[in-house]
């Protein structure tokens, strides 16, 4: 059961929808602007009634797992239940409606609203200001190493090198390069924490930051972080705490007393702001106090009880996105954690260990679990037991999406072989987790059993698994003029072309 | 507590079977120094409290009806059928992850792919990528694309560019070294000619003209587009350019004080492999079936790590999704009607404005889509009155550009009425 592109299904006489008419005295459009500005061949868009657009939409709906049906147990996304109430809160009018432009004493309440959020924020983290424009994790690491790279340069140094550890996300990296950083990777010690040999062995005065998250992408909570901190603080060098993994606790302890400078956090994974398919989210920046007068402009800040922009911020990186972030995600989170209080998050992280932890006992003995525990808010398992009989994380992982499951992340961290991440977060119970404990129990069984059934999953979604590398190899040939398909897109057939 | 799910026997019986008497058992690892008793925030609220407490600081922010809004600048009140939010309120897409598994997730996979097709179709470019954060950053992306493809440290800003996707473009330039220059003088050190089509103030520029220059010196041209604009006026793929940019806002997502919104980008063939951000491609499985993957993965950070094209993972799907929906219920006619009709409102509202003593328009030579630049005597006197009628008048741009001192721009769409426009000049003139 699969669907048509809208493209497919478009009529060429299908109803147009109804629009006001003009109703003012004007010329034509073509009759004022010269022809050359005008397009001469109209886009080719699908021609489909309301009723039609609908149905379409809800056909594509229903060929979708998300968590509001399905456990997803995705390591490091931190999958949990995005709170309804957060989508009233954003749809009210009062946010929606506003432009952002509109003068500063109308939009009082928005002002209001960001500077609470960058206030539990810091609270939460342990920091002194935290900017709310960034739009993403991924952005808001390269936000906060443009405020690291701005704050050696104020202190006339040029410090060409980001520290990476071996586990990092792919982010982290990418992150750094596009700051203008070479990275270097740190590697991991055996029992899957950051090597201190190997640390020590990198730092130099070249070295302007170390990128860290914690507890690392195995899971697992870096014990030697103050020593770490230390080691990295007397090279000059800031320390810098990718947020990915704020989840693991919350109340418990705070980035900032582990001696992180700058400390980037997912509203879309941490303060349950839904991820959208892939977005938007939101990544804000926390600084210590030294990194401050770097932060993007413009802050929000609170004169005589009144609430400002502020634009003059001389040392400021300037801005990393238009207006001042990704306004309805901030009213998302900040509903949250008004509802969570800060008893609810610490009580949240506590779960979420817990659940982690429950879950790993749950799965050893039935896949490998290559790293002593207990672990924090996720673990990392391991399918190679299952390689003799020719079985991969990635069967396991299209074996979960057969029985109604969402699929780990696989094949990360790039550390363990046949990597298998498992987030189950707070907001699963216990009998889901004991029911995904039997559906990894299961595909053991048919992996040992009958790995070519295995194989041949998942059978009933919508498609069966596709053939990526055929789709690379196609728009290859196209991107080497051999062939008129473009692949990434729909191309009407050439007697269709209008 | 909201949204929490294990009872306080359950988490005893998952203790129990982890092996260890209480969750201190599980936080060992956390050096004893670092355990703090509790966060410094208040406990947390009935669902009927935190309602009551978020509601009374929206009610603090003053709304402007659409159809009284004639305020643009990147960002516009427009008709939004229904349609969107009805589909991107289907949790089935909001609560989606990126479609990292594609058996599980063709639905968000093909309405991408139809995104990508739209925003192709929209620009004649030949591939668009599934989206960017906004406008600004699309611009910044399209210039890293530019200096890797070219080998150039340099980039030449035309004309009048939104001041704010300037200064995002420097945020990524300065890192990266590359050099941002104002003007429309390309030299042989030139990676690309940025410009906007209409520009910030919402003047048409010779496109073609530019393009032209950049293409001389071996540069890119990079135009930066109003996808509404583009159902009337010519599309980069015509002109020539070979990077189209823009903020799809106005494809059916509400002003938001600005954000969420969309960034899109689309290019040329030969182009493709330096896009940042996600690709989705069509495939099949063994029995024949046509699907949708992520694909050209070997540019994306997950997989080349610091030699990626672009950091990017979230970007802005759900925002796709809703410009999907939006474009798929218009049509072209329907979007050539929206282009229209706001394009002779803006004219008849240029008209009596300009009619009005001490205004003018700052440009009256050059042609506008539906937003344009007037002079006018007192702007701040201008704005208080036109609040006090309860109209979010014209942007006053002097404040990025000296040169227009008492230079407003309004902008006029399908969601200002005749009457809206009898008020706003009624308004001004009391």
């Amino acid at each position: 059961m699969t669907e048509p592109l809208s493209f497919e299904k478009s009529r060429p006489n299908a109803h147009a929808p109804r629009l006001p008419d003009a109703d003012v005295a004007a010329e034509e459009l073509d009759r004022v602007l010269p022809r050359e500005v005008l397009r001469s061949r109209p886009p080719t868009l699908p021609r489909l009634s309301e009723p039609e657009v609908m149905r379409h939409y809800s056909k594509l709906a229903s060929m979708n797992y998300s968590i509001s049906e399905q456990f997803y147990p995705l390591g490091s996304c931190t999958m949990k239940y995005n709170p309804v109430a957060n989508e009233a809160a954003a749809a009210l009018p009062g946010f929606t409606a506003i432009h952002p432009y509109q003068d500063e004493e109308t939009v009082q309440g928005a002002l209001e609203l960001m500077w609470r959020l960058e206030h539990a924020l810091c609270a939460v983290v342990g920091v002194d200001r935290v900017t709310l424009q960034p739009a993403a994790g991924a952005h808001g690491e390269w936000t906060a190493l443009r405020m690291i790279q701005a704050f050696h340069r104020s202190h006339g140094e040029a410090r060409t090198e980001v520290l990476v550890p071996d586990s990092a996300h792919g982010t982290n990296p990418a992150s750094a390069a596009l700051s203008g950083f070479q990275v270097v990777e740190v590697a991991s010690a055996p029992d899957g924490r950051i090597s201190l040999a190997d640390l020590e062995a990198k730092l130099s005065p070249r070295v302007a930051a170390l990128m860290l998250t914690n507890p690392n992408t195995l899971g697992l909570f870096e014990r030697d972080i103050l020593d770490i901190a230390e080691l990295v603080h007397n090279t000059g060098a800031k320390l810098y705490y990718d947020g990915a993994n704020l989840n693991a606790f919350m109340g418990v302890c705070r980035p900032g007393d582990m001696g992180f400078d700058a400390v980037h956090m997912n509203l879309h994974k941490t303060f349950t702001t839904p991820h959208g398919g892939g977005g938007p989210g939101a990544g804000p920046v926390g600084v210590k106090a030294e990194l401050v007068p770097f932060l993007p402009k413009p802050t929000v800040e609170r004169l005589n009880g009144q609430l400002k922009l502020d634009f003059k911020r001389p040392q400021s990186i300037g801005r990393v996105r238009s207006f001042y972030g990704n306004f309805g995600m901030l009213v998302r989170a900040y509903t949250y954690i008004l509802a969570m209080g800060g008893d609810g998050l610490t009580q949240a992280s506590m779960d979420a260990v817990l659940s982690a932890n429950y879950l790993r006992k749950r799965v050893e003995g039935l896949l490998d679990v290559p790293h002593e525990g207990p672990c924090m808010h996720e673990f990392v398992a391991s399918a190679r037991n299952l390689a003799p009989n020719g079985i991969k994380a990635l069967d396991v992982a299209k074996g979960l999406l057969e029985r109604d499951f969402y699929a780990p992340t696989i094949y990360f961290p790039l550390v363990v072989p046949e990597a298998i991440m498992v987030e189950p977060t707070e907001t699963e119970s216990k009998a889901t987790l004991d029911a995904f404990a039997a559906a990894i129990k299961e595909i053991v069984q048919e992996a040992k059993e009958q790995p070519e059934k295995l194989h041949n999953e998942p059978h009933s979604l919508p498609v069966g698994r596709l053939d990526e590398v055929a789709t690379a190899r196609r728009i290859n040939a196209y991107l080497q003029g051999q062939s008129e398909d473009p692949i990434l897109r729909w191309k009407p057939a050439p007697n269709e072309a209008c | 507590m909201p949204y929490l799910v294990h009872s306080p026997q359950e988490r005893a019986e998952m203790l129990a079977a982890i092996g260890v008497d209480s969750m201190e058992g599980l936080l060992v690892d956390i050096p004893a120094s670092l355990r703090i008793p509790s966060l410094e925030l208040p406990d947390g609220l009935s669902e009927f409290e935190t309602m009551a407490r978020v509601t009374s600081l929206a009610a603090r922010n003053r709304v402007f009806p659409d159809r009284l809004t004639f305020r643009g600048g990147g960002v516009y009140r427009r008709f939004i059928p229904a349609a969107v939010a009805a589909v991107t309120s289907k949790p089935e897409f909001y609560t989606a992850y990126t479609p990292y598994q594609p058996e599980a997730s063709q639905g968000t996979l093909q309405a991408i792919y139809e995104f990508q097709t739209l925003i192709a179709e929209l620009t004649a470019l030949d591939v668009a990528n599934a989206s960017l954060y906004d406008g600004a950053t699309a611009v910044a992306e399209a210039a890293m694309m530019a200096s890797v493809q070219t080998g150039r440290k340099e980039v030449l800003v035309a004309g009048y560019v939104h001041p704010e996707y300037v200064e995002v473009l420097r945020a990524f330039s300065d890192g990266r070294g590359i050099k941002v220059r104002k003007g429309s003088e390309p030299n042989a050190k030139t990676a690309a000619i940025i410009f906007q089509q209409p520009d910030f103030l919402g003047l048409l520029v010779d496109a073609a003209d530019l393009t032209r220059l950049a293409h001389d010196v071996g540069a890119l041209a990079i135009a930066c587009v109003d996808p509404i604009s583009l159902a009337v006026l010519a599309p980069p793929g015509e002109y020539g350019a070979d990077i189209a940019v823009g903020e799809g806002q106005q494809l059916g997502m509400s002003p938001s004080y600005g954000g969420p919104h969309l960034g899109f980008i689309a290019c040329r063939k030969e182009l493709v492999r330096r896009l940042p951000g996600r690709l989705i491609g069509t495939s099949h499985d063994a029995n024949g079936r046509r699907g949708f993957v992520l694909t050209l993965t070997a540019r994306e950070q997950h997989i080349r790590r610091e030699k990626a094209t672009s950091n990017i993972c979230t970007n802005h799907s759900l925002c796709a999704l809703a410009a999907s929906v939006y474009m798929t219920y218009m049509g072209e006619e329907g979007m050539r009607r929206v282009a229209d009709v706001s394009f002779k409102r803006a004219h008849a509202l240029a008209e009596r404005l300009a009619a009005l003593p001490g205004w003018e328009l700052a440009f009256p030579e050059r042609p506008f889509l539906n937003e344009f630049p007037i002079r006018v005597p007192k702007p701040s006197v201008v704005s208080r009155k036109l609040a006090r009628h309860g109209i979010l008048g014209g942007l006053d741009v002097s404040r990025w550009f000296r040169e227009l001192k008492g230079v407003l721009t309004f902008t006029c769409t399908e969601v200002n009425d005749p009457r809206a426009i009898d008020e706003l000049v009624a308004a001004v003139s009391s």
